[in-house]
This record gives C-alpha cells, sequence and structure tokens, in this order.
C-alpha cells in the first residue's frame, strides 16, 4: 500500500465503513428475515440466504440488513422470509426458490414493489428491527 | 483454516472480547472454537469472528457481542459453542442461558445497551470498545479515526489546534489534571537548543496496583493514542514521538506496534503525512516497570538509558525534557481523547463535564464491587451511580464502606460522601485525587488500617530512595502502621503519623514521596475510632488484623447445628483445639496462633471471632 493523500483517506474510510456499520446499529432501510427453523433448513431456507448474501455482496448494497430467525410456524410452507422495509408493515413471503428470491430482492427488496405471486399476507405482525 | 476478510460482506459479526481479562480467562480458545464450528455449520461465508480490546465487563469474560443487535453473550466455555452457533447463528433463537442476568433478579438481558453496567457510560477516550478489530487500521479508519489529524495537518495551523485542546478544558489524565492545552503550550514557546528536536512523550507506566486502564487503551485502540500524538506533535512542533510502554503489558507492546508499523507503511506516520509536508514519527520504549518512572522527570532518564529516578523541577520538561529539549509528556488516555476534540470541536468536548472538569475519566473498577472492569464516565457522576449503578454494589448484601482512588497517591473517600461527584477538585477537597483511575471498593470486611499499611508498603517499596523523607519517612510511617496492626501502638503514635506524613508530604523530592502519606491522612481523617479500637482496645473491627482476634467456639451451635463435626480440631495446625466428635469442641486460648482456620473451615458459624 503506498502512501496515502488526503483523498485516499476518506475513500478507505467509506470502503472500511460497509464492515463496521453492521455493528453500529446503523439505520437499514430494509430487513430480510430467512425462517431458519429446522423445518425452514430442511426445505432449503440456506439456499435461500446464500442467494440474499450473493446478491447484498455483488450488487454492493449496504442499507439492507440480513438476518436470520426461528420457524414462523407454517412449517409447510417453508422456506419463508419476511420482508420490511423502513416505515411499512412487514410482508412474508412463501415456499420460496433461489429464483423467486431473487426477484424479490430486485423487486422488493431494492425497489419497493410488492411480489404479490409469492406474499402470504400483509402486516400480521412485525419483527423487532434492530 | 483460511482467513476470513473484513472486505467481504458478511451478515453476522462475532466481536469477541480479545482484553488481557478474557485473554486470561481463555478467550482465545473460545475464539478458535467459534471458528471451528462455523466452518463445521458451514457459515463461514455469514459470519464473521472479530477479536476486539477489552468490552470493559471483564468481571464476566470471556465475552462474546453478537453484531448487528449487540446480543451479549458472557462466561463462554468451548463446550457452549456448537449448540450457540447452530441455535443463534444458524437458526437464529439467541441463547438465553448464556445471557447475562443481573444478580437480584435473574431474567436475563439480551442487548449490551439494557444493562446496567453500560448504561451510564460515555465513550470518547473507548470510543471504538469493542466495535474494531485493534489490529486493523481500516477498522479504525472506518469509525472517523485519522479524521481529527487530517484535519490538523491540512486544515488547521499550530495555533488552531492549540487553541482548540485549550478550549476544550481537557487535563491530564495521568494524575496531576494539569491542563493540556496549557502544557502543550509551554513546549511550543520553548526553545530547543544546539539544533535539536522537541519531544512528545506518551505515558504508559501505569503502575498503580489494581489499574489497567492505559494497558486496556493501548490494547484496544492504538491508533487513538497515535493520532493524538500526532495532532500534539503538530500543534507542539515536535518531530518525534516516544510511548513508554511497560514490558509486563506484552498484549499492549505487540499491538502498538502492530498499530504503529501499519500507520507508517499508509503514511500516516513519517515524512510528509497526508502530503501536509509535516514530518513526525513515534518510537517504542520497555519499562522495566517500576511505579516511579510513571514520574515524568524519571520516564524521560528511563527513556536516556538512565536510572529511573526523578529529579527536582524546574526546570520542567516542557523547558528540558530528553536530552535537554523541550517535552511534552502526557498520559496514555490523554492522548486518546485528542483526535476527538479535534474532529468533533472544543465546543462540544467542553459540553461534557463539570465547570472545571471537562469531559470524561476512565475508571478501572476493582475491590468488592459485583461489576470490576473498566468503565468511561462523564465528569461529574456520582460516586454512588458509580458503585451502585453501573458497578452493581457490594457482593453478597456486605455493606458498603469506601472507595480508594488515585491509588497509592489517593485516599480513601467513606460512606458519608458518597454523593461526592467524581472531578479533580472534589477528589482533592475529600483529601484523596482523581490519579490516573484506579478505583477500589471496600466493603464492611476492610480493615482500614490494613490498607493505609497495604498501601504504603506499596510506596515504601517503590520509593526510590534518592531522597530522605521518603527513604527514611515511609519507612518508619510503615513501621508504626504494622505496629498497631499488630495492637502494639499507642496514642503518641497518631500524633507521631500525622507528624511524619506532614514533613514527608513537605519535602520529598517527587510526586511518589509528597502523596505516599494521603491514604494514611485520609483514613485517620475518616475512620480515626478505627485505629483507636486497634491501639485503645486491641481490637480489629474488621476483624482483618488476626493479631488482634479471639477466636472461640459456641458450644450450643458446635453440638446441635455441628454435631460435633471435629473440622476445627482436625485443621488446626497448633493444636489449640480439644473436643471430639459428636461433643463440643473448645479453643485453649494460650497456644492459639490466631491464624482462623477454625473459622474459616467450620461450616455451621459456631467459631466466633472477636
Ligand atoms: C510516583 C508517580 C507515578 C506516576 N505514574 C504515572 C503513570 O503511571 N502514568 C502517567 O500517565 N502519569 C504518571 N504520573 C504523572 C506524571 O508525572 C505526569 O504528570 C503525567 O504523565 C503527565 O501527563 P498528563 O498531563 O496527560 O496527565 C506519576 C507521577 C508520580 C509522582
Ligand atoms: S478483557 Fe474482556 S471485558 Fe475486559
Amino acid at each position: 500500500m503506498p502512501k496515502l493523500t488526503l483523498d485516499d483517506l476518506k475513500k478507505l474510510r467509506e470502503k472500511a465503513r460497509r464492515t463496521t456499520v453492521l455493528r453500529e446499529g446503523g439505520d437499514f432501510r430494509a430487513k430480510v428475515t430467512v425462517h431458519m427453523g429446522t423445518c425452514g433448513i430442511a426445505a432449503g431456507a440456506r439456499t435461500i440466504m446464500n442467494t440474499f448474501m450473493t446478491e447484498i455482496e455483488e450488487k454492493d448494497i449496504r442499507d439492507v440488513l440480513l438476518t436470520n430467525s426461528g420457524c414462523a410456524g407454517l412449517c409447510s410452507k417453508e422456506p419463508m422470509i419476511t420482508v420490511e422495509l423502513q416505515g411499512q408493515a412487514p410482508v412474508k413471503y412463501i415456499e420460496l426458490t433461489p429464483e423467486k428470491a431473487k426477484d424479490i430482492f430486485d423487486k422488493h427488496v431494492l425497489n419497493g414493489q410488492i411480489v404479490q405471486d409469492y406474499a402470504l399476507g400483509i402486516g400480521s405482525e412485525k419483527t423487532d428491527v434492530s | 483454516m483460511e482467513e476470513q476478510t473484513s472486505e467481504k460482506t458478511y451478515r453476522i459479526h462475532l466481536m469477541v472480547c480479545a482484553g488481557t481479562g478474557c485473554v486470561s480467562n481463555n478467550s482465545f480458545a473460545v475464539k478458535d472454537a467459534l471458528k471451528e464450528e462455523i466452518k463445521k455449520q458451514g457459515l463461514e461465508n455469514e459470519v464473521l469472528v472479530v477479536t476486539t480490546g477489552c468490552n470493559g465487563f471483564c468481571e464476566r469474560g470471556p465475552l462474546l457481542v453478537v453484531e448487528p443487535g449487540k446480543i451479549f453473550y458472557q462466561q463462554l466455555t468451548i463446550k457452549d459453542i456448537p449448540h450457540l452457533v447452530e441455535e443463534h447463528f444458524l437458526k437464529g433463537r439467541p441463547v438465553e442461558k448464556l445471557m447475562y442476568s443481573p444478580p437480584e433478579d435473574k431474567t436475563p438481558i439480551p442487548v449490551l445497551n439494557d444493562i446496567a453496567f453500560f448504561k451510564g457510560q460515555v465513550l470518547i477516550a473507548l470510543r471504538n470498545r469493542g466495535l474494531i478489530d485493534p489490529e486493523k487500521i481500516d477498522e479504525y479508519i472506518a469509525r472517523d479515526g485519522y479524521t481529527g489529524m487530517a484535519k490538523a495537518l491540512t486544515e488547521m495551523t499550530a495555533e488552531e489546534v492549540l487553541e482548540e485542546v485549550k478550549q476544550s478544558g481537557l487535563r491530564g489524565r495521568g494524575g496531576g489534571g494539569f491542563p493540556t492545552g496549557l502544557k502543550w503550550e509551554f513546549v511550543r514557546r520553548a526553545s530547543t537548543n544546539n539544533g535539536g528536536i522537541k519531544y512528545i512523550v506518551c505515558n504508559g507506566d501505569e503502575g498503580d496496583p489494581g489499574a489497567f486502564m492505559d494497558r486496556s487503551l493501548l490494547e484496544a485502540d492504538p491508533h487513538s493514542v497515535i493520532e493524538g500524538m500526532v495532532i500534539g506533535a503538530k500543534a507542539i512542533g515536535a518531530q518525534q514521538g516516544i510511548v513508554y510502554v511497560r514490558n509486563e503489558y506484552p498484549l499492549a507492546l505487540k499491538r502498538l506496534n502492530i498499530a504503529l508499523d501499519a500507520a507508517r507503511e499508509y503514511g500516516l506516520l513519517g515524512e510528509n503525512i497526508l502530503d501536509s509536508g509535516f514530518d513526525f514519527d513515534i518510537k517504542v520504549t520497555r519499562g522495566a516497570g517500576a511505579f516511579v518512572c510513571g514520574e515524568e522527570t524519571a520516564l524521560l532518564a528511563s527513556i536516556e538509558g538512565r536510572l529511573g529516578e526523578p529529579r527536582p523541577r524546574p526546570p520542567f520538561p516542557a523547558e528540558k525534557g530528553l536530552w535537554g529539549q523541550p517535552t511534552c509528556v502526557n498520559n496514555v488516555e490523554t492522548w486518546a481523547n485528542i483526535p476527538v476534540i479535534i474532529n468533533r470541536g472544543a465546543d462540544w468536548y467542553h459540553s461534557i463535564g463539570t465547570e472545571t472538569s471537562k469531559g470524561t475519566k476512565v475508571f478501572s473498577l476493582v475491590g468488592k464491587i459485583n461489576n470490576t472492569g473498566l468503565v468511561e464516565v462523564p465528569m461529574g457522576i456520582s460516586l454512588k451511580e458509580i458503585v451502585y449503578d453501573i458497578g452493581g454494589g457490594i457482593p453478597g448484601g456486605k455493606e458498603f464502606k469506601a472507595v480508594q482512588t488515585g491509588g497509592p497517591s489517593g485516599g480513601c473517600i467513606p460512606k458519608e460522601k458518597i454523593d461526592l461527584p467524581i472531578d479533580y477538585e472534589s477528589l482533592s477537597e475529600a483529601g484523596s485525587m482523581m490519579g490516573s483511575g484506579g478505583m477500589v471498593v471496600m466493603d464492611e470486611e476492610t480493615c482500614m488500617v490494613d490498607v493505609a499499611r497495604y498501601f504504603l508498603s506499596f510506596t515504601q517499596d517503590e520509593s526510590c530512595g534518592k531522597c530522605t523523607p521518603c527513604r527514611e519517612g515511609t519507612k518508619e510511617m510503615l513501621n508504626i502502621l504494622t505496629k498497631i496492626t499488630e495492637g502494639k501502638g499507642t496514642e503518641e503514635d497518631l500524633t507521631l503519623l500525622l507528624e511524619l506524613a506532614q514533613s514527608i508530604k513537605d519535602s520529598a523530592l517527587c510526586g511518589l514521596g509528597n502523596t505516599a502519606p494521603n491514604p494514611v491522612l485520609t483514613t485517620l481523617k475518616y475512620f480515626r475510632e478505627e485505629y483507636e479500637a486497634h491501639i485503645k482496645d486491641k481490637k480489629c473491627p474488621a476483624h482483618v488484623c488476626r493479631e488482634l482476634n479471639t477466636y472461640t467456639i459456641d458450644e450450643v451451635a458446635c453440638v446441635n447445628v455441628g454435631k460435633g463435626c471435629d473440622m476445627c480440631r482436625r485443621n488446626c495446625a497448633s493444636d489449640a483445639i480439644v473436643g471430639e466428635k459428636g461433643k463440643a469442641h473448645t479453643v485453649i486460648q494460650d497456644k492459639c496462633i490466631k491464624c482462623g482456620v477454625c473459622y474459616d473451615v467450620c461450616r455451621f458459624g459456631a467459631v466466633k471471632v472477636d
């Protein structure tokens, strides 16, 4: 690494913030929760988790919090996720595949359009946004 | 296993405490177990393991904080790890039994910020606590690291930097509380001689028993000290910095050296820093760990390779310091405050604290207290808030008796003064001092004469011997105190103690001697009746001075409750107990050497001490 200029230092800070923002209780625009009960994992929830990880990484998204929680109580409809945009009611999506997950990421998470075809119901409950 | 990098995106960061406290509680093994289990469960691309400096709540180590969300896990063992990884990180179900529950109510508190220990704290010097890996400069930079330095070097004149620090009201955190900006100004105005250069020194000697603020700071955030020093150098016009760390702090030394190398590689130290035309570099000197070497003139002698002995001041180091050149000595914590002051401005800093004491102070809270650890609190907070809210009170329902602040140079503050605000002036008025931040809590089972004797034996041991008042005077005081604890003291001894104390205070060469009598003076002032009990009644009210104790056995309790268990007789090394199993036991006072073993082994409370 050559000597930094003032500009390099600023750029480095922006880049490094990607790592630390997760630790600072940052303000996330969206939160995606993958339900990871034993039922969810058996139905393929980990593939769904990985799909979101890859999307976030490849598209260099910084304002989406990806997290997991236990079984959502609808084991027959797993894998499931909940998408929450700040200030909006949470939406549950059911019976997901990686393709559906990508679709939801592009349309709902990034562009705010709920994908009705895969959605379960809107606003029935809330997970805590941290 | 392949190293994880923080460049990638992870959904969970596991902040494992690797401060000295947690490391000695095996946190590195916990970290390895975490990494291994994460790999085993195929989560290595989702979960990042980070090692941080001291989290503060050392009492509960090894610690792990899960981000995002600040879920706080404590007292982890290797065998907890597989369950934790599967439940929380894979399945999203936090594990309650590994969380902290306060002693008085057993409900687990999941989130760090909701735990009383963390609630009242304000972090400035420790702003990166638990949030960064101290060995990664990029993580420091991410949290606005080197922004203050960049501002000082590229946007401000030296006078402006100096003015900002003066305006902030920052005072030295190493003990004396001298206004930092004013000291910098002295060094700036002083002229070098024979074409020499000015120096900046970071005092990381930290010799107070029980104190670990500076060590933790260097371990947790070495860049904040480095950045502070570069800013100071600019204000003062110094070209060379030296950090003096005692050799017993290997982890601090290691992390400091890693940080210095990284800063140099980025050109944040060295020539023409950030193209500003400013040159500055920092070296590390290891100290051998003598208390007196923390005194600035002794410290400088030690850096020069001479015997670590103090010399009379003036001339102050600001005029004649290292190799006769103007030198600015500041404490580790003082330096760590500087980047934030420059970055956020003097007004902001000035708004925290009291009229005369600005900002925050880091304390190591130890002794008879539930939450042992490292805390940073705003100046002006009351002793009560520290002991009861943050510290969680006294263990075992015992009564609070006193707090010792300022280490061997400080004094004891009694419980009547529990509402005392923590600032430089209030502590001095109470006969103690801020010191570098050691805070030892004492309960009803502490003997104040014994405490005074302990601190005096420490200073007596650490006295360099150069001046007579300190060398001979402390020895004489120690002899008297020892006599009193053995029940051989007289009333005249108290008068003599006071006289000696006053004359040592007035005539010793350096701060070590000047302040050595403080623990004796404050205990005499606030706990005189305890001294008198030792002298007149030949009793130690706290039953600590064993020579003054009388052990007896309550025969009724012995037979009825303990069924004459015979434990005391079997453990007595001097055959001073008679009795047999099933029957009452008695102590033969003539034979008793007052070792107290019978008292310790009796499970039925039948052995009494008076
Ligand atoms: C016996 C003795 C021991 C001292 N030990 C320390 C120490 O361990 N660390 C420290 O920073 N200052 C210590 N000091 C105070 C230093 O002499 C000096 O005042 C201080 O480092 C200045 O920095 P500050 O203005 O930032 O507090 C000690 C003073 C005395 C008299
Ligand atoms: S060392 Fe881990 S909390 Fe202090």
